[in-house]
């Protein structure tokens, strides 16, 4: 675990997400927990179980997060609008 | 437990297909009847006929006016299920009442809500605004398919299989070549999986619809909103073009927004709704057509795979070995989030028998 490398660009903005990468020229994953905390592993499956478990000690944990429905009934109606839409469409479907 | 998560909105039909017809579609194993009243909204409700199951989308059955009138025995219901006349007696039983679904026409889908009636909320539904966009022209259709919902999740969210299933039409070699980016934000239930290829051959599917010759460079940006809707935002240049602007706005790029609803009927069946809506050749008939034609190509190629896939799958035990590798790093997410979604949906569905027990 370290955190010297930076952080991919994201593009959901949620409070809790959850990135990974192919490390570029390898066969590897680096995955970044939202805390900032990154892990490498050489399979998804590995890395997810590290990034779930990354740390149970989190003050903000997945589960607080995930409250309600779990269908994102946490989220503004403006968090359903597509994350990269056209500026022109995204505007419209906030409206 | 039910194998579809609940509490969802759902395509269940594009706007077009709902009229002043009785039209039905299973969508989770409920049989829906949806049509639009003479003021042009759709109601949508149980398709069976609280006498004798008789399905009201079936002929003789009828709309008359604002009512649905049952083609065996005459029930007569109106928008809101309520049953309003039955044959031979004046009083109609109180119970005589069609489940009504919360429905949502939008971004020329129609949206319905399975589950508990009280927690649908419209602002949760996904929005795909290109697809009614004036900037945009947009080819569509739907393709049944027997296979479980969570192939067509596992397929969509890997497009690495466009290489090998799609040759010809979609795929090259770089697309499986090309390392991805996943980002999975586990409470909003969305799973974003990037791939950007920097100098890749042109697809015909690409080249023949935009008129580029030359090598591109092709971004594959896919948003998947759990359960139903799918997002892949594909963008062409000719190498070398200039990038994004920073106000976002983008004109030396073809930009097509890829839409698939991924709507369950069955544990075993999925309604494979597809769009493509470009933001170029806007006017041109012939284009139109041969995207509607290829894509509709690709998506069977799909569901040949697929169904064989389901044969496999059902005849195998349960808990069947796979392995999973880089690619799969985003379809991973994704069915961890619905299965934690259809684990949601029952635990509310069995809180709410318990309440109703209690009472």
């Amino acid at each position: 675990m370290n955190t010297s490398h930076p952080a991919p660009t994201a593009m959901l903005t949620g409070a809790t997400v959850h990135r990974v990468v192919w490390v570029p020229g390898t066969d590897r994953l680096r995955g970044w927990c939202w805390c900032g905390t990154s892990h490498e592993t050489e399979g998804p499956v590995e890395l997810w179980e590290w990034l779930l478990a990354h740390p149970d000690t989190h003050p903000d944990t997945h589960a607080d997060s995930s409250a309600g429905t779990g269908s994102g009934a946490h989220l503004s109606p403006a968090d359903r609008s597509p994350t990269s839409a056209p500026r022109s469409a995204r505007r419209r479907s906030e409206s | 437990m039910s194998p579809f998560p609940r509490n969802q909105w759902y395509v269940a039909a594009y706007a077009h297909e709902v009229g002043r017809e009785l039209f039905t579609r299973t969508v989770c194993g409920e049989s829906v009847l949806l049509w639009r009243t003479e003021a042009g909204e759709v109601a949508a409700m149980a398709d069976r006929c609280v006498h004798r199951r008789f399905p009201l989308s079936e002929a003789p059955s009828r709309l008359v006016g604002d009512t649905v009138v049952c083609g065996y025995h005459g029930f007569t219901y109106g928008a809101d299920g309520v049953c309003t006349a039955v044959p031979g007696q004046a009083r109609v039983p109180r119970t005589a009442r069609l489940t009504t679904y919360p429905v949502k026409e939008q971004d020329s889908f129609v949206w319905v809500w399975i589950g508990e009636r009280e927690k649908a909320d419209e602002a949760l539904i996904p929005r795909s605004p290109w697809l009614d966009s004036p900037g945009y022209t947009t080819v569509c259709g739907m393709e049944p398919l027997a296979a479980r919902y969570g192939l067509l999740v596992d397929n969509l969210l890997d497009l690495s299989h466009e290489t090998y299933l799609h040759g010809g039409y979609i795929g090259t070699p770089e697309v499986a070549e090309t390392p991805i980016t996943t980002e999975v934000d586990e409470a909003a239930g969305v799973v974003y999986v990037s791939r950007h290829m920097d100098d890749a051959a042109c697809p015909p599917f690409y080249a023949k619809s935009t008129g580029i010759e030359g090598r591109i460079t092709r971004w594959q940006d896919i948003e998947y909103h759990a359960p139903c809707l799918y997002l892949l935002h594909s963008r062409i240049a000719p190498v070398g073009a200039p990038g994004p602007n920073p106000d976002g706005t983008d004109p030396h790029a073809f930009h097509v927004e890829v839409v698939y609803a991924i709507t369950p009927e069955t544990e075993h069946s999925t309604h494979d709704f597809w769009a493509v809506a470009r933001d170029f050749a806007l006017e041109d008939q012939e284009v139109s057509d041969f995207l509607r034609e290829n894509n509709r190509t690709v998506v069977l190629q799909d569901v040949v795979a697929l169904d064989k896939l389901e044969q496999v799958i059902a005849s195998e035990p349960a808990g069947a070995q796979e392995l999973s590798i880089n690619i799969d790093t985003g379809g991973l997410a994704a069915r961890r989030i619905l299965k934690r979604l259809v684990e949601a949906g029952a635990e509310a569905g069995a809180a709410g028998r318990q309440a109703l027990t209690a009472s």
